[in-house]
């Protein structure tokens, strides 16, 4: 009892330390903000008119949803990008050759990066609501599509993490998660409904976590059919996190 | 006796290089240890060893008795760390910093503050205290780094090249702040690849290149492995230069030293003047008249030369030129 909650102590410590660097780096915020406002906007305006036919919904609705789940796997990115930093800059080699938890600095990481993408989800849904979004399931609905975005979030940032402390390199912790995030959430039901797409890229749309996320996101914010998307999504969260938790931790441990 | 640390046939493969080639050391406690060598010879990574940051492929290393692989924890509470990368962070402040290391070694939030305060005043750090560490020069970063290393106020503390890339004089004033600390009683390891930093500071030394221990002794002993003085002769050309290496060695070619870039020659003596004579005389005869003479006792620089066949590598300066990331 005393080891857990010594780790949760220094998970906490490590947090604030996060924390502190987007609180005085506000410009890292307002920026990594601005690209998905970007998206939400040129996606709205540009292809909103063509593709809201075939959306059969106002584009808007079906879009933020998208727009949310992608932000968050993009920003989920930066937990690698942060720790490969930190490896670099050898604080980590600081924090290791301290009596410390051997998980807090990865808990610590993932933790601040949920508060950001938090905060960065709350902009893009305030920017959604200008543009005419409307939760059209009430509060709790609009809660647990929030939430379950953000967990999604949450596992995709220690696979992030594992890639981070794998490649050790910030560039190539970048690009490495670009690689299978653009596939990830271009084929799948973000930016429009799968049914278009040839066969077999259906099949892939249809069955992989990006497309239940953004289902799921869909369900509880318009009341639209889910086909049991959200269960499909929580089985990924806990399945991401029971492999890439402890996988990340022994490379943390083990790491020269 | 306890030592402060020790290794035993130490040795780290990675998959082809050997890092560590098998090094046998033992450090005697509360004092200066230094460890000289070139970039690459392995310094760093009997560092990480006894730092707990890598276990060995082979061998036992021990901080204050301490084994390092099977009881790493014990050994973290023990020591502190800093090293030529200035690992603090950037948005913090410099209380914060130190702050933040000293919870992290389980002190209460109130206990680390005091702690943090004290420090930066040790280290003459208060008038910046909260700013934050961005805004700090190479030199405060550096002492920052050593005031982190402090808070857990180790029995042994490892510093890994902590002056490279410092203009002179911050040196010297981190110099001052080492001597106090080993002054209080901490054992200190110091890695270094400038020899007068060993020469000012470690009470011993040992020489490590290519994984290998290839000497160890105060700084005396090593300096007497070569003999006495050194006459030093610099020549104006470099067929004076291959005339006098020629009566050079003619006279001794035991350990001198030729530089032909430098047009530099230098040779031990045991009898120093007679020795001058000697051989300044032989030279004289052959008709060559170099630009310089001189006799000194010899440095650690001549020591290395002797011991390894060259020179501390220059490219091993111009890294340490471009010091630590900003």
């Amino acid at each position: 009892m005393k080891r857990e909650l010594d780790d949760i102590r220094d998970g906490l410590i490590i947090t604030k330390r996060n924390v502190m660097r987007y609180v005085r780096l506000p410009q890292l915020i307002i920026i990594s903000s601005i690209q998905p406002i970007m998206f939400l906007t040129l996606f709205n305006f540009v292809f909103g008119g063509a593709l809201g036919a075939s959306a059969g919904e106002k584009y808007i609705n079906f879009l933020l949803p998208g727009i949310m789940v992608q932000t968050i796997l993009f920003g989920a990115l930066q937990t690698g990008v942060g720790l490969s930093r930190d490896l670099n800059a050898g604080i980590i080699d600081r924090f290791r050759s301290l009596p410390m938890s051997r998980s807090a600095v990865l808990t610590g990481r993932t933790t601040a990066d949920l508060v950001r993408n938090t905060s960065t989800a709350l902009i893009l849904l305030i920017t959604g609501l200008v543009y005419g979004f409307r939760f059209q399931n009430g509060t709790l609905d609009a809660f647990l599509m929030i939430a379950l975005i953000v967990a999604f979030g949450y596992a995709f940032s220690w696979v992030a993490a594992f890639v981070g402390l794998a490649v050790k390199d910030e560039e190539t912790a970048q690009l490495a998660g670009f690689l299978f995030i653009f596939p990830l959430t271009f084929a799948s039901a973000t930016f429009v409904p799968t049914q278009t797409m040839p066969g077999w890229l259906q099949t892939f749309a249809n069955n992989q976590p990006v497309t239940f996320a953004v289902t799921a996101a869909r369900h509880f914010a318009l009341g639209t059919p889910s086909d049991g998307a959200e269960w499909k999504l929580l089985a990924w969260i806990v399945g991401l996190l029971i492999i890439f938790v402890p996988l990340s931790i022994f490379i943390y441990k083990k790491r020269a | 006796m306890r030592y402060a640390f020790e290794l035993n046939n130490v040795k780290k493969h990675y998959s082809k290089v050997k890092a560590l080639d098998g090094v046998t050391l033992k450090a005697e406690e509360g004092k200066i240890f230094g460890m000289l060598g070139p970039n690459g010879a392995g310094k760093s990574t009997i560092v990480k060893v006894l730092s707990t940051l890598i276990e060995p492929s082979s061998g036992t290393a021990k901080v204050a008795g301490i084994d390092t692989v099977k009881n790493p924890t014990g050994v973290r509470n023990t020591i502190g760390l800093a090293g030529q990368f200035a690992a603090v962070d950037d948005f913090l402040t410099g209380k914060e910093n130190i702050q933040m290391v000293g919870q992290l070694y389980g002190l209460k939030k109130k206990v680390a503050k005091a702690r943090a305060e004290e420090i930066l005043q040790r280290l003459s750090l208060t008038d910046s205290a909260n700013r934050q560490v961005k805004t700090y020069s190479g030199g405060m970063r550096r002492r920052l780094d050593l005031g982190a290393s402090l808070v857990g106020k180790p029995k042994i503390l490892f510093l890994d090249e902590p002056t490279t890339g410092l203009d002179p004089r911050t040196r010297k004033e981190l110099w001052d702040i080492i001597r106090e600390l080993a002054k209080g009683g901490t054992s200190i390891l110091l890695t270094t690849q400038y020899l007068d930093e060993a020469d000012e500071l470690a009470d011993r030394i040992a020489v490590i290149d290519y994984g290998k221990l290839i000497a160890e002794g105060t700084s005396a002993q090593l300096k007497n492995r070569l003999g006495g003085d050194m006459v030093e002769f610099e020549l104006k050309n470099k067929v004076d230069f291959q005339a006098a290496l020629e009566e050079v060695d003619r006279f001794c070619n035991e350990n001198r030293q030729a530089d032909e870039d430098e047009l530099i020659i230098k040779i031990p003596v045991k009898n120093s003047a007679d020795d001058l004579l000697t051989v300044t005389k032989m030279i004289d005869e052959a008709g060559i008249k170099p630009s310089n003479i001189s006799l000194h006792k010899p440095t650690l620089d001549d020591v290395f030369l002797a011991l390894t066949g060259k020179k501390t590598k220059p490219e091993a300066d111009k890294k340490a030129r471009k010091g630590p990331k900003k």
